[in-house]
């Protein structure tokens, strides 16, 4: 082809699952240059956060995502704990670890489907779906929801774990790592899934610590980086469990990494259960929080997530800041992109498990005088204004009295 | 008589019905396989005439006379390589010398209709079909021929009924063939745009390749040409390399059925059990190892032709 063709992948796509757009711009069937435009899903959740008091934020950071909605809230809680000053039970730590890896198994499970979606290859898609279900239903069993779990509060879980439970737990463990085993063999020996996935989507080690890629994807260019094993936190220091790396750089060691590391989840998830102590599951929490700031970090399935969270003294969030794992890796996107097949597309995008609504972050307006800064009243009239031309009219909506702009 | 062969059977008609069950076996093979359950019996069907209700919308810059021909033409030419090829006895509706050629020759057109098809919507993810699609057409097509062409040598005909009755004289012949068959298994996966050769309409990369502009009834004629493409092909590989009959009718006809199953199983098995190739990786899987096979073939049958 003499002239370069621009390809829109996206808003609206088949291979994505939420709408984000990128512009590939190809020669012949290659990616030369690969533009990245996100923030068609945002939600001002953090805005939010800002006007309910630490209970209610908790309800509203536990949907930032809705496949690690457990990382998100966790992360959140340890900053308000620690903040208060409030050491939650060891039973109640034991619980959150246990769901967070259960988490983590259906998260993974769940990425491997897609990938294999991305490259025709639905069979794998079926099984691992399949095979998700039990992981689910466990949940559903434990806490009545199956990926909001609504397990975690402040100073501890809302629901503790029967005796029958456990058993539940352990023979579902037994199932998936069966399962899981034979997906491990299917990875490392299948002849067309290497064939599709070896080489694509490098990603080298020094580029992935210059992007400042987390979770899989920087484990699979080598580096041996798990907050888990970091800055532990919950009851991970007493754990013993491998973090695992690949050093292939590419799509295929994304796909190693995580299909390993389910069995290092059902690993932990055994060792909760053999360990588990007894007592409280909760502990008493202060309704108004000291003020001061935190950072606290979580390792989520997709990677690597952190909050930052800043109190005032009183029963409100001042700040609630959210660095999603997907933010990290979207960096690292349009290098791995460039130089590759269009047909690879989907499948590296796919392959840092992109979530696109737990990214979109911030929108900037660009107002006459052509300053890239809008104030909060300026943006409330934008939307007004934006809705009615649309036939919808939200200016009678009430606003709570708290926020003053 | 012959117009009710040519409307009823082997006619569109049958072409029709048969279409429909063999994509009604294919997804439900290929659901099993994945444990799933699967479409009930009606849903070909079903999916067909729910389209058929659905809004037809041509772009405004596109020729609106060949947009809505060319369905038509790629569902003609299958139809007229059906006719030509024998289901229930040696010989087809219209035999000659050289009806063989004459199949792969109209088996050609449906893959040049679907190409001149995303080549006229003029979307992007329907050029980039089309481009995939005629590039495709370039990898399978001389492994497929050389395939279909190698029993032909073997019988000394380039006729389904000169094929049949040379194996039906030797029919431990019918082995030398077994690896141009396989040859022309993994071919029709890439002629029928099967996993793993679904390329040119990889929905995760280019939406629906060249059909992306299509809907409605065109979209349903394009659909069903893909289904009668299936049979066409099923019906030609069963014709060549299982060319054996029976006398009465009935019997004849359920052999046919059982073959063409089976091909289609094969098929279906393919299908669930491999991932999506690159285009380049098609290419070049072709031209290195099925053409190389297919040289191999041949030039056996030319030796095991001279020396009995």
């Amino acid at each position: 082809m003499s002239k370069n063709l621009v390809i829109p992948i996206g808003p609206q796509h088949p291979s994505l699952k939420e709408p984000a757009c990128f512009t590939i711009t190809l020669e012949g069937e290659k990616v030369i240059e690969a533009d990245i435009g996100i923030g068609y899903n945002h939600r001002g959740i953090e805005k939010s956060c800002e006007s309910r008091n630490y209970y209610q934020a908790l309800y509203i950071i536990e949907r930032v995502c809705g496949i690690c909605s457990h990382s998100h809230s966790t992360c959140y809680l340890s900053g308000v704990e620690k903040l208060a000053g409030v050491e939650i039970p060891r039973r109640a730590a034991f619980i959150r670890t246990i769901f967070g890896e259960l988490e983590r198994l259906h998260s993974h499970l769940l990425w491997l489907g897609v990938a294999g979606h991305e490259i025709g290859f639905d069979t794998l898609f079926m099984y691992t779906w399949r095979d998700r279900e039990l992981v689910l239903d466990i949940l559903a069993m434990l806490c009545g929801n199956r990926v909001n779990y609504g397990i975690n509060t402040l100073g501890g879980v809302r629901r503790d774990l029967e005796p029958q439970h456990i058993d539940d737990i352990r023979r579902m463990c037994a199932k998936i790592e069966e399962r899981n085993n034979y997906y491990v063999n299917l990875a490392l020996s299948d002849a067309t899934l290497a064939a599709r996935l070896s080489g694509v989507g490098m990603l080298s080690k020094e580029d992935a610590l210059k992007y400042g890629a987390v979770g899989p994807v920087l484990r699979a260019s080598g580096v041996k980086s798990d907050t888990r094993r970091n800055d532990p936190y919950l009851i991970y220091p007493e754990i013993p469990f491998d973090v695992i790396t690949y050093d292939s750089c590419d799509v295929f060691g994304r796909v190693v990494v995580r299909v390993l590391e389910i069995n290092e989840s059902i690993k932990i998830i055994r060792y909760c259960l053999d360990n588990m102590p007894d007592g409280d599951i909760i502990a008493k929490m202060p309704r108004k929080i000291p003020a001061g700031e935190v950072v606290s970090r979580y390792e989520a399935p997709r990677g690597e997530d952190v909050h930052f969270i800043k109190a005032n003294g009183t029963d409100i969030p001042e700040r609630v800041k959210v660095r999603a794992p997907s933010e990290a890796n979207w960096h690292s996107m349009a290098h791995m992109l460039k130089g590759d097949y269009l047909a690879d597309t989907p499948i590296i995008i796919a392959a840092i498990d992109p979530c696109y609504s737990c990214t979109d972050r911030a929108i900037t307006l660009n107002n006459a005088a052509g300053s890239k800064r809008t104030d909060w009243e300026a943006i409330r009239k934008h939307g007004i204004e934006f809705y009615r031309n649309k036939g919808v009219d939200v200016s009678r909506i009430l606003l709570p009295e708290k926020i003053n702009y | 008589m012959e117009f009710f062969q040519m409307l009823v059977f082997p006619g569109l008609i049958f072409l029709s019905v048969y279409s429909f069950a063999l994509e009604y076996f294919d997804r439900i093979v290929y659901a099993r396989l994945q444990n799933r359950q699967g479409p009930p019996w009606y849903q070909p069907i079903a999916d067909f005439f729910k389209l058929l209700g659905k809004e037809v919308i041509v772009p405004a810059s596109v020729s609106k006379l060949w947009f809505k021909l060319l369905p038509v033409f790629a569902y003609a030419a299958n139809l007229a390589a059906f006719l030509y090829i024998p289901l229930t006895s040696a010989n087809s509706l219209y035999p000659f010398s050289g009806d063989l050629i004459v199949v792969l020759y109209l088996l050609t057109i449906p893959t040049l209709c679907f190409f001149l098809a995303g080549y006229i919507s003029e979307g992007v993810y329907s050029g980039l079909g089309a481009v995939r699609a005629l590039t495709q057409l370039f990898a399978y097509e001389v492994p497929l021929f050389m395939a279909l062409l190698a029993p032909a040598i073997l019988a000394d005909s380039w006729s389904f009924a000169g094929i049949s009755a040379y194996y039906s004289a030797h029919p431990i012949m019918m082995l030398v063939n077994i690896p141009a068959f396989i040859i022309a298994i993994i071919a029709a996966q890439g002629k029928l745009e099967r996993t793993p050769f679904d390329a040119p309409e990889a929905e995760t990369e280019i939406v629906a390749g060249a059909f992306t502009e299509y809907s409605g009834k065109l979209l349903a004629l394009f659909r069903f040409t893909v289904d009668a493409e299936l049979v066409v092909v099923a019906s030609l590989l069963a014709a060549v390399f299982l060319p054996f009959y029976a006398s009465n009718f009935i019997i004849s006809f359920i052999l046919y059925l059982l073959k063409t199953v089976f091909i289609v199983f094969i098929l279906a098995v393919f299908k669930g059990l491999m991932a999506r190739l690159r285009i380049e990786q098609i290419v070049a899987f072709c031209w290195k190892w099925l053409i190389g096979i297919g040289l191999l073939q041949i030039v056996l049958n030319v030796i095991i032709k001279g020396a009995f």
